[in-house]
């Protein structure tokens, strides 16, 4: 049978130019197959254009050919290139009555059009034609169709019909026309909300098809209202229990696993409905259990049901022996060579954490491997992990390892991510003022353009207000720790804008409050600010206030001002300034100069940044102003809003609800008839009734007062100071020395998979670098000293552990503590702990561009394709003319890595010289125009064994 | 406004946001988006992807973050199959779903390669059109997804 297919397939090539295709095609396809470069794939497709723009003008283009065309269009597209031009001839395609040319009109017009397109209006009729076909393939395609194209608007257009379609015949149109409700759902929840009760209806579907893709619309329902659906918790345990029964179609099978992905589904959506309840997770005991004992880990799917499993435990409330299915499964996950297993065991490990802190303890080498691996994806899902276990014990380790790591990626979006959680840790479990400063200022250095403005607010706010304690003490030393902090920092090149910001403001308020620093001294800092970073008008601004507080505390405290020459010259550079702001600031401080130490105290006072002031929104102290002034005769304000709404047409305020609806949206019901106008009403001066105009909110403000800052934002931004108090204050570290110790009886139990080696301790301290070259298998101390300060928290076990501890090493408190933090005077990220794999090598690889390493590839591959190179020549219509491809077309399967068989460092193995071979025997036997007699026997062993 | 937050949260978990094909010159072979994307912003994205991807080693994860997707990608021969997920996705499964839509393909073309997919391009689509509505996977038995591809080929 098989051979018979092929047999056709070779027929059907050398008949018709290939697979029934035109020469053109195959030319164009072959010339992108060949293409070595994105410049020469670009060449291609715009002189493509060139000929389909002429040919698609042409008369009477037979229906076929258009079909080519059409593919020939998504071919730009999806290369990258403009193919709008032909979008109409795509529509047009969908009216055809030929169901192969409507699938491909309505493919390509879904792959070209996005839902608010104006072309979609001319498919709407289509569609609905469509809809009540007789053919239940063109139903098909015309839902398929619908899901992609249907916005809100058009939605009543088709939601009759596809409800309808709902109790069709044939499963396929029933599974579509759920789907096809299910978008409406996520474009316009309220335009089937009359509907909801289809998809539990649809449940029951006498077809297991539809009855699988019902469950993904009830997912959204059930995220978004749990409560409704609590009476389906047995009916999908039901569906679960059968399905794992096998009493599915064997067709939903994959790799031996009954319905995988519906069980999937089930265990996500079983995860939502029993979330902290009680008794429905006890309806789910026993069929977790089950699956815990049933599924098989040696197989990739096997492990995905696993891992959907964990996910459902840590959201239900699960027994003790679910809790410890997943922890054992977990476990597996951890000490599995693939880099996939792990990841997912880590992810695990973080969900797991929360109901039961010390599972993550038994794992710690593991999860510092991982901490440790080159292997990015793997590193960073490790950070969330720790950054899910972070306590005050271990703030410190973890915060300076994500920070080592922030700087070491170039990589923005991560960049941010990880900054803004470094500052919610350090938030939340700093252990002193000072290391929080320190953090911050580390987090500013290096993130400070990606990190939210908020976070700067913050720092100024909690350096203005202290910790909440009413210690002044305290509170002035933090200050003067980051005056201090910030003066070293201030001349590194470079500084981003928000952190010169933040410093300048620290400066200008606290610079000479203690006494250490002279104001020349400060303000000539400032100066510097301001010169350094002269096309920052921001950071000017900054610096210019920051000098009028310094000068006006020395006004206010007697001293004569001696302004330094280069601030004299900042000032009149700003006095000529194109920003009016920094012009104004230039003219106040310069009129402040002049003052007296009376008015001077009370425009700046000292230290007066967290004092209230109160607003008054109503300028109500110029009403007296204003009353004179309109007894004079002046006009009485009128507002924006009321001067701009007069010019409004009334007709749309009379129906301003519609407003919005009717400027865009397709209506479907007939036009009401046109009202007379009233043109009494529409003069300018009308005074339409307007809501309370908003723009009073931000009431005018001097810029220039010390508090501008932090009093801005005090409304909305808080530091959250709350649950903070409790937290701070010194940890003892009397439990990482004693974890420290007592890892190595741990390790021999088998947690890490370099544990074999016994006796760490004695031997760890004098044993440095060269153990690890030779790749001996121990437990670096380094990193059981990380492990014992990440891990070694509050856990009862540990007390007990620690009178074992015949360790031979036992550093003291301080250098424990200094080793296990990485300090300053080793800012590589960690490149000596764990990189068992030749870490240069691996980064160099990450270096490179992959395209130009590929150009090396492509020239081997063409070259060990040698033999292979005369495909294209069989395929098309001038057999004479052979063409080389570069296009592999070695068989897909052959390199897959062997799902069935789980592992990937297996398949990696076993693998490789014999299926390449037989895969290269076969394509050359293939295009010697012989027909294989036998399937290749090295194929189909993993899908098929 | 509450409908529109709702609406923000639901095209939020998406699951799957887009399946792409690519072989190892970098070249993209079929690409669908569950989301919409402009030109600019798909020749983007897939640049970077792709340049992620193929810098990666066989003992890697074979999932990567980008921006706010997570990627899933497993190599075949010559191709990559690259899926963007949400956050909130199973990879593992994912991952197997990959190997099933190619397993899908080489049940209908036989021996698939990358030229299959090439010449095909449209029958590739409609197998995912068939497992794929909405970002979610909907069809996952190989004879109904082909069902409707193999009628089509009969009919001509």
């Amino acid at each position: 049978m098989e051979q018979l297919k092929t047999i056709g397939r070779e027929l059907a090539m050398g008949s018709q130019g290939g697979f029934g295709q035109s020469k053109e095609f195959l030319d164009l396809v072959k010339s992108i197959g060949e293409s070595r470069s994105k410049a020469e794939e670009d060449r291609i497709v715009l002189s493509e254009i060139d000929i389909l723009k002429r040919k698609l003008l042409e008369p009477d283009v037979p229906k076929r050919k258009m079909k080519e065309y059409i593919i020939r269009l998504v071919y730009i597209e999806m290369l990258g290139h403009d193919a709008s031009f032909g979008y109409i001839h795509a529509v047009k395609m969908t009216h055809d009555d030929n169901l192969l040319l409507k699938r491909t009109g309505y493919l390509a017009v879904t792959l070209f059009l996005d839902e608010d397109h104006d072309l979609i209006i001319l498919i709407v009729n289509t569609i609905q034609k469509d809809l009540r076909s007789d053919n239940y393939l063109v139903v098909c395609a015309a839902l398929n169709a619908v899901c992609r194209l249907i916005n809100e608007e058009t939605i009543p257009a088709v939601l009759p019909q596809v409800v309808d379609l709902l109790n069709h015949g044939k499963e396929a149109v029933r599974k579509k026309a759920i789907m096809a409700l299910h978008r409406f759902h996520r474009k316009s929840p309220s335009s089937v909300s009359h509907l909801v009760s289809n998809f539990r209806r649809k449940l029951c579907d006498s077809d297991p098809g539809v009855m699988g893709a019902t469950l993904c619309p009830l997912f959204d329902l059930i995220s978004e209202d749990v409560a409704s659906y609590k009476d389906l918790v047995s009916s999908f345990v039901g569906i679960l229990k059968q399905v794992t029964e096998r009493k599915l179609p064997k067709s939903y099978d994959y790799h031996q696993m009954p319905a995988p992905f519906i069980q999937i589904k089930l265990l996500k959506i079983m995860a939502l409905l029993s979330s902290g309840d009680k008794s429905a997770s006890e309806m789910m005991y026993m069929v977790l259990g089950d699956l815990f004992r049933k599924c098989d880990s040696s197989t990739n799917i096997g492990n995905a049901i696993l891992y959907e499993c964990i996910r459902c435990i840590s959201c239900i409330i699960p027994s003790p022996k679910l809790l410890e299915d997943a922890a054992e499964a977990i476990s597996k996950f951890l000490k599995s060579d693939s880099h996939n297993l792990k990841y997912m065991g880590i992810d695990g490990l973080g969900r797991l954490i929360k109901i039961s802190s010390d599972i993550a303890e038994q794992h710690q080498l593991a999860v510092i491997d991982c901490l440790e691996d080159p292997d990015d994806t793997l590193k960073r899902k490790t950070f969330e992990l720790l950054y899910k276990m972070t306590k005050s014990s271990n703030v410190e380790v973890i915060v300076d390892r994500m920070i080592d790591y922030m700087i070491s990626i170039n990589d923005n979006h991560y960049k941010t991510e990880i900054a803004s959680r470094c500052v919610e840790l350090a938030e939340q479990f700093a252990p002193s003022n000072q290391w929080f400063i320190q953090i911050m200022n580390k987090v500013f250095e290096h993130a400070g353009d990606l990190v939210n403005i908020k976070v700067a607010h913050n720092l100024m706010r909690l350096i203005a207000e202290g910790f909440g304690e009413d210690d002044d003490d305290a509170d002035n030393k933090l200050r003067l720790s980051a005056v201090e902090s910030y003066l070293q920092i201030i001349s590194e090149p470079k500084l981003p804008s928000l952190f010169l910001q933040v410093i300048s403001w620290v400066l200008g308020e606290y610079g000479t409050a203690d006494g250490k620093y002279s104001a020349s001294y400060i303000s000539g800092k400032l100066c510097d600010v301001a010169d350094a970073y002269s096309s920052d008008e921001t950071v000017k601004g900054y610096a210019v206030t920051a000098l009028m507080k310094i000068y006006a505390f020395e006004i206010a405290s007697g001293r004569k001002v001696d302004v330094l020459p280069e601030c004299q010259s900042l000032i009149e550079e700003l006095l000529a300034s194109h920003s009016t702001d920094l012009q104004q600031r230039a003219y106040e401080l310069q009129a402040l100069l002049a003052l007296d130490a009376r008015a001077v105290e009370s425009i700046l006072p000292l230290d007066a940044s967290c004092e209230d002031i109160e607003v008054d929104k109503d300028l109500s102290f110029l009403n007296g102003y204003i009353q004179q002034a309109i007894e004079s005769g002046a006009q009485p304000y009128v507002s924006e809003r009321e001067r701009s709404g007069g010019m409004f047409e009334t007709t749309d305020y009379h129906s301003q609800d519609h407003h919005e609806v009717t400027s865009h949206a397709l209506r479907f019901e007939a036009y009401e008839l046109p009202k007379p106008s009233v043109p009494s009403q529409a003069s300018t001066t009308a005074l339409v009734p307007v809501p309370e105009p908003s723009y009073y909110s931000e009431p005018h403000q001097p810029i220039s007062t010390s508090s501008s800052v932090s009093e801005r934002e005090s409304s909305e931004i808080k530091l959250r100071l709350d649950g903070v108090k409790q937290k701070w204050g010194r940890p003892s570290y009397q439990s990482s020395t004693s974890a420290s110790s007592s890892t190595p009886p741990q390790a021999a139990n088998g947690t890490s998979t370099h544990s074999d080696g016994g006796g760490v301790a004695s031997s760890s301290s004098s044993k440095p670098r060269s153990s690890y070259e030779s790749k001996k298998p121990e437990i670096d101390p380094e990193k059981q000293r990380l492990a014992a300060s990440l891990f070694g928290g509050s856990s009862s076990s540990r007390s007990d552990r620690k009178s074992s501890s015949g360790g031979g090493h036992k550093p003291a408190k301080g250098t424990a503590n200094k080793a296990a933090t990485v300090p300053k005077e080793n800012p590589i990220p960690v490149p000596d702990l764990l990189d068992f794999d030749e870490p240069t090598g691996t980064s160099d690889v990450a270096a490179t561009d992959p395209f130009k390493e590929l150009e090396g590839l492509m020239e081997s591959s063409s070259q060990d394709g040698g033999g292979s190179t005369d495909v294209m020549g069989l395929y098309s219509t001038d057999a004479s003319a052979p063409v080389k491809t570069t296009t592999s077309v070695d068989s897909l399967l052959s390199e897959l890595s062997d799902s069935s068989r789980g592992t990937y460092h297996q398949s990696q193995t076993t693998k490789g010289p014999n299926s390449k071979e037989a895969l290269e025997k076969d394509a050359l036997i293939r295009q010697m125009g012989v027909n294989p007699t036998s399937q290749n026997p090295t194929l189909f062993k993993d899908l098929l064994g | 406004r509450s409908e529109k937050r709702t609406q923000k949260a639901l095209e939020g978990k998406m699951g799957i946001r887009f399946i792409l094909m690519v072989n190892k010159q970098g070249q993209t072979r079929l690409a669908q988006y569950y989301e919409w994307l402009t030109l600019e912003q798909r020749r983007a994205l897939e640049g970077e992807i792709v340049r992620k991807c193929l810098a990666r080693n066989d003992q890697q994860c074979s999932f990567v973050e980008h921006r706010n997707y997570k990627i899933v990608y497993r190599r075949y021969a010559s191709l990559f199959f690259m899926v963007g997920v949400d956050d909130d996705e199973n990879e593992l499964a994912i991952l197997e779903f990959i190997h099933l839509l190619v397993e899908t393909m080489d049940k209908h073309f036989g021996n698939v390669c990358e030229l299959d997919i090439m010449f095909h391009l449209e029958k590739a689509h409609f197998m995912l059109e068939e497992m794929v509505m909405n970002g979610c996977i909907v069809e996952t038995s190989k004879a109904n997804i082909l069902s409707p591809i193999q009628l089509m080929d009969k009919a001509h």
